[in-house]
């Protein structure tokens, strides 16, 4: 393996307007390191990768030496050339075109060329897969894939463009564990065949597992680069918030044998089995698990989306059949989704009709049907302030406000219909410390009125601090389920990286 | 103060570009028209002109706002308008009137159940959808008619369309009062709101618990009852039925929406907006009509008026993401 | 032996479909399986057959066009009065309206690309800024005189099947157009790289942009492409009538595309094939064609048609339901 610096990156500063999105960033990435780089959302991670590959230009005065070349800012084409590839978040691939098509596209940006050359396109993807050390069949469209096979297409995409430098922006968002685990292998391969690596990723677990040494962006400034051995997740959470994450945590007792909802055997013939357990009135129970483990497609069917085939639902000592989402908020059950930006709210409505969509009939006068506009006023003045929602005009529109305030938003109109049970989903997933702290507020207020929470999280802590029990979930069923105050953040985190799924 | 104009701007900028249009495209035809435009009598014919488009428009404006769209506006209001005249041939006397009122109403309203079963239940795109149906039903309007022209209708029917109220054409009246209850609906009613709700993002809309099939099917309800009664007004505007009639006007409704403001992509547009557009295009054609230049002339004005538009808002809301 | 990847084709069904209306109309009827019957069909469909080809490639490239009607008039008029006022060239009476359609393609991609707005709401608008001028310039007026040459060459056939009753039937050479562009068409969607980058934009237009294709290039070729073709589709509009009307062509938009999406191309973009265009056009024709053979009034063709359309987009949305739940 060669060493020495693969990128050198000084003076990178970047301003849209008034906004700094980084301000006097140095970096250095050495070749086939795999390093990685954290930092909260808007911290400048996103702007730091588009400057590197050229998508964006820096303020002058950067300085970008890549393999002894040096740049004041780079075109998309140069960075190309330099062997930088991208594997977006969202992975951009061409979900239409076959698997061989979308490794071999760069076939087509080449200059003058005018027809294709499928036996190359294949030969490209064929020699990528020997790289990683994949199969697939070459004609299937890369729609019919799973997320995590497409992702794999997309590195052997950058491979087959001889990546030197492969960036991943934030890779392990959607896979589950055990595709985690296959990720980590191939970057670690890729690594012995020389190739570096710049890991973006919110999860320090994660980051610390993977990473050899690992880059703190705060507000568009690095803050530090550590070495993978001389840092600790705290270190790190440190250095990212600017603040030692003291949450004050006041979760309430409740009566356990005030059972509010029940499940039994719960199965939905395909990405849950035999689920069963209870939430009594005022209690928070965490489910937690790696993600794809069927969390999501239980509380949907909690919440009316997703028909079980076997197995009982019982609200309030009466067995239910959710088949609507109607139904299920009828009989006083929300849901706060895991997407806030798809499923959460409307960004492009007002904020104020946000906030009434799920009890539209409160504010509709009986006799004419229409809307009561003093009422709406009234109720959006009184949840701006019990959620301490910040906001300019109620009536601009939800994308308007910061994530963390959407997100209370979606709480709020959930409150409003006043639920028995509340299940929320990654509700802190995306959003920034402090409105973390007030969600974590608002989770402990709501069980202290006697509703019942579920909440859904892949985050350790979360669900240790914030719930009474915990139940964790693998491969579709409820492997375990414990005292949340009898649990250390060690013992859980060892608990769902373990491959094993025995049920205790 | 500046804060004032600018957050009015803001809120209100596709407003402001109509209604400069609209002064400019008046001014222009009051000096060409040497103030003939001005008259009573041009005034009046316009009023008697404009309601017929101006429903259609309103019918598809509600399909717009939740993101799709009803190619078969027009040819709803056509079959209905056929049965109408079919029925008021072959029967005598008020009963006649009622059961023509009746029966166009129903034919309008079993178009809109198809619509909405194949968009909002069975979810095939609402472009795709309703140009299947507008092609069916015009296939029906010419098989019930054998392609030949029905007329004759009885005077005390004739007068929806050509009678006055104190003096105010009865289409003029109709218009007013179809298009306060639908303004009315669609912005004070939660199903106004969940509609707006769903052309920006669906699939919130559905997690948030509004039924958003019920939503869908109710909007392409609306929109062929809208074409039913716009149906009336058609007949006894040319006081004949005919297969066919009134289909130039179907790209033109999309086209009057979007100059209006409403988004092709959903959740925006009010109908203030869209009244600003009819009338320009009333003026513009009437206008024309007046100094007698071709009618074509007036179409291909008015969609370079909107390609115009769409700059120019394009240009505004360049602007806007400058300043933020 | 049915592969799964083929029951997954429209292209597949469409062809079962044809298969089975045919039969059905072979039998009952003594005219369909005839080479008279087929090459009318084929010479009638030429127009429509080329207008869907170039309406596929704007749908995979995601967007779409309803002004080509309007081009094939402006480019056919202008041709018209080219050729039969001032030089009656064969050759010009191709190139001309080729030109016209490409120019006036680059206008609609112009505007879509700058303007941002939906295809189908600019196309509606230059749909009506290309007609009403062309009917206000023209007014409305029909040219007849077209020069010998432009008729001889109508009359040339092809094929020729000689008949037992004497007069032989041949194959128009107007089907050549429609072969020709179907030819084309098909070597840019699949051999192309612009084709392939086509698709690619129609399926993840941010992608294309990430891998660094040039997304104005791709739609002003897509957009004048259509206006290429809707040019040549005038010439044998034109060709098979032999006189030219400004009002003939305008109207059949959205047969046009009622077609192409019959073929399996979504409005959304991405998706189509040459080979599902050509059945859905055809399978159109020969309904219409069965129609008439069974003495069925025209009244009922756009019956039929509408049908026809509704029942495929149905059948589509349930498979592409029921395909998503059982992925979900």
């Amino acid at each position: 393996m060669d060493e020495g610096v693969f990128l050198e990156a000084t003076n990178v500063s970047k301003h849209y307007g008034g906004v700094t999105a980084l301000e006097d960033v140095d970096m250095g990435i050495n070749r086939g390191e795999v390093h990685c780089l954290v930092g909260e959302n808007g911290s400048g991670k996103s702007t730091l990768v588009k400057i590197i590959t050229g998508v964006v230009r820096p303020e002058s005065g950067a300085r970008i030496e890549i393999e002894e070349e040096i740049y004041s800012s780079l075109k998309p084409i140069q960075s190309y050339e330099k062997g930088i590839q991208v594997v977006h978040q969202d992975l951009s691939m061409f979900p239409n075109l076959t698997i061989a098509e979308n490794i071999g596209i760069g076939q087509y940006i080449e200059h003058g060329r005018l027809f294709v050359n499928w036996s190359d396109i294949k030969n490209r993807a064929r020699k990528a897969f020997e790289q990683l050390d994949v199969e697939f069949a070459l004609q299937t469209r890369l729609g019919d894939l799973s997320l995590a096979d497409q992702q794999l297409v997309a590195i052997c995409r950058a491979l087959a463009s001889d990546a030197k430098l492969l960036i991943m922006d934030e890779p392990t968002a959607s896979l589950t564990q055990e595709e985690v685990h296959r990720l980590f292998e191939i970057i670690r391969g890729l690594k012995e065949n020389g190739v570096t690596t710049l890991f973006i990723s919110h999860r320090l677990e994660e980051v610390l597992e993977i990473g050899d040494r690992i880059t703190v962006l705060r507000n568009g400034r690095k803050v530090d680069t550590l070495n993978k051995d001389e840092a600790t997740k705290d270190d790190i959470s440190y250095l990212m918030t600017g603040e030692e994450i003291e949450h004050e945590y006041n979760l309430e007792g409740y009566e356990e044998n005030e059972t509010l909802f029940k499940v039994e055997n719960l199965t939905d013939g395909e990405h849950y089995k035999k689920v069963s357990f209870e939430v009594a009135r005022g209690e928070v129970k965490g489910i937690i698990g790696p993600l794809g483990s069927g969390q999501t497609n239980l509380a949907l069917s909690l919440f009316g989306l997703n028909s079980p085939e076997e197995g009982k639902i019982i609200l309030d000592g009466e067995e239910v059949h959710l088949d609507s989402i109607s139904k299920a908020m009828n009989l006083g059950i929300g849901y706060v989704p895991e997407d806030r930006l798809t499923q959460g709210v409307v960004l492009e409505q007002p904020t104020d009709n946000n906030l009434i969509l799920t009890s539209l009939e409160q504010f509709t006068s009986s006799s004419t049907g229409l809307l009561k506009e003093d009422r709406q006023t009234e109720f959006v003045e009184e949840a701006v302030e019990e959620f301490d929602i910040k906001i300019g005009d109620p009536e601009d529109p939800a994308i308007s406000l910061s994530g963390g305030n959407q997100q209370k938003v979606v709480v709020a109109k959930w409150v409003s219909i006043e639920p028995k049970l509340l299940i929320m989903n990654r509700p802190t997933h995306g959003i920034d410390i402090a409105a973390k702290g007030n969600i974590y507020d608002l989770i402990s207020e709501l069980a202290a009125k006697g509703m019942g929470i579920i909440l859904i999280s892949d985050e350790v802590d979360e669900v240790i601090e914030n719930s009474h029990n915990t139940m964790v979930m693998k491969e579709g069923q409820i492997v375990d389920k414990i005292k949340s105050e009898e649990l250390s953040s060690e013992e859980l985190y060892n608990e769902l990286t373990s491959s094993e799924v025995d049920i205790k | 103060m500046l804060e004032a104009i600018s957050r009015f701007r803001e809120k209100h900028g596709e407003i402001l570009v109509l209604f400069t249009i609209l002064a400019v495209t008046v001014l222009a035809i009051a000096v060409a028209t040497g103030g003939g435009f001005l008259s009573i009598k041009f005034l009046r014919s316009m009023a008697f002109q404009l309601p017929m488009l101006g429903l259609l428009a309103l019918a598809q404006m509600g399909p717009m706002l939740t993101g799709g769209i009803d190619l078969s506006v027009i040819s709803t209001a056509n079959l209905s308008g056929i049965v109408a005249a079919l029925i008021l041939t072959s029967m005598t006397g008020v009963p006649a009137i009622i059961v023509a009122v009746l029966g166009a109403l129903l034919t309008a309203l079993g178009a809109g159940v198809l619509n909405g079963f194949i968009i909002a239940i069975i979810g095939v795109s609402p472009i795709i959808a309703t140009l299947g149906m507008m092609i069916f039903l015009r296939g029906v309007a010419l098989v019930v008619t054998r392609g030949s022209i029905i007329s004759g209708f009885p005077e005390s029917f004739l007068y929806l369309g050509e009678g006055t109220l104190a003096g105010i054409p009865l289409p003029l009246i109709i218009f007013i009062g179809m298009v306060a209850v639908f303004a009315t609906i669609i912005a004070k009613t939660p199903y106004g709101l969940s509609a707006y709700m769903i052309g920006s993002n669906e699939t919130a809309t559905k997690f948030s618990g509004v039924n958003t099939t019920w939503v869908k099917f109710r909007t392409y309800l609306t929109s062929a009852f809208i074409a039913g009664i716009t149906s009336f007004i058609m007949i006894t505007r040319y006081n004949t039925a005919q297969a066919g009639t009134g289909f130039s006007f179907l790209l033109l409704t999309v086209l009057i929406c979007v100059l209006g403001g409403i988004s092709p992509e959903g959740g925006v547009g009010k109908v203030t907006g869209l009244i600003l557009a009819i009338v320009i295009l009333q003026v513009i054609s009437s206008g024309f009509n007046l100094m007698g230049l071709s009618s074509h002339l007036a179409s291909a004005i008015w969609g370079v008026i909107l390609i115009f538009a769409l700059f120019l808002n394009k240009l505004i809301f360049l602007e806007e993401r400058g300043n933020a | 032996m049915i592969s799964k990847e083929l029951l997954k084709r429209t292209e597949f069904y469409l062809l079962i479909v044809i298969v089975i209306i045919s039969t059905v109309l072979t039998i009952i009827t003594d005219q369909f399986l005839t080479f008279s019957n087929w090459f009318d069909l084929l010479r009638n469909n030429s127009f429509l057959g080329i207008l869907a080809l170039g309406e596929l490639v704007v749908l995979i490239s995601g967007g779409i066009d309803v002004s080509f009607t309007a081009t094939a008039t402006v480019a056919q008029y202008a041709m018209g009065i080219i050729i039969s006022r001032y030089v009656g060239n064969l050759f010009l009476a191709f190139l001309i309206p080729g030109v016209i359609g490409i120019g006036l393609g680059s206008i609609n991609a112009l505007i879509i690309f700058f303007t941002g707005v939906p295809a189908v709401v600019v196309t509606i608008a230059t749909l009506n800024v290309f007609n009403g001028l062309l009917q206000f310039t023209t007014g409305g007026k029909w040219i007849y005189n077209l020069p010998a040459s432009f008729k001889n060459f109508a009359q040339i056939k092809i094929v020729e099947i000689p008949q037992p009753d004497g007069w032989p039937v041949g194959l128009s050479i107007l089907v050549l157009f429609w072969v020709g562009a179907i030819i084309l068409t098909w070597l840019i969607l699949n051999r192309s790289t612009i084709g392939r980058k086509l698709y690619a934009m129609g399926g993840n237009d941010e992608a294309a942009r990430r891998a660094g294709f040039s997304i104005f290039r791709l739609m002003l070729f897509a957009y004048c492409y259509m206006g290429f073709l809707a040019g040549i589709a005038s010439v044998v509009q034109a060709q098979q009538n032999q006189v030219i009307q400004p009002n003939a062509i305008v109207g059949r938009e959205l047969d046009v595309l009622a077609a192409t999406v019959i073929g399996g191309a979504s409005v959304f973009g991405g998706k189509g094939s040459v080979l599902g265009t050509v059945l859905g056009v055809l399978l159109l024709a020969i309904v219409r064609n069965g129609l008439i053979l069974l003495g069925v009034s025209s009244y009922w063709h756009k019956v039929a048609t509408g049908l026809i359309i509704l029942v495929a987009v149905v059948v589509m949305a349930l498979q592409r339901k029921f395909r998503s739940e059982a992925a979900a």
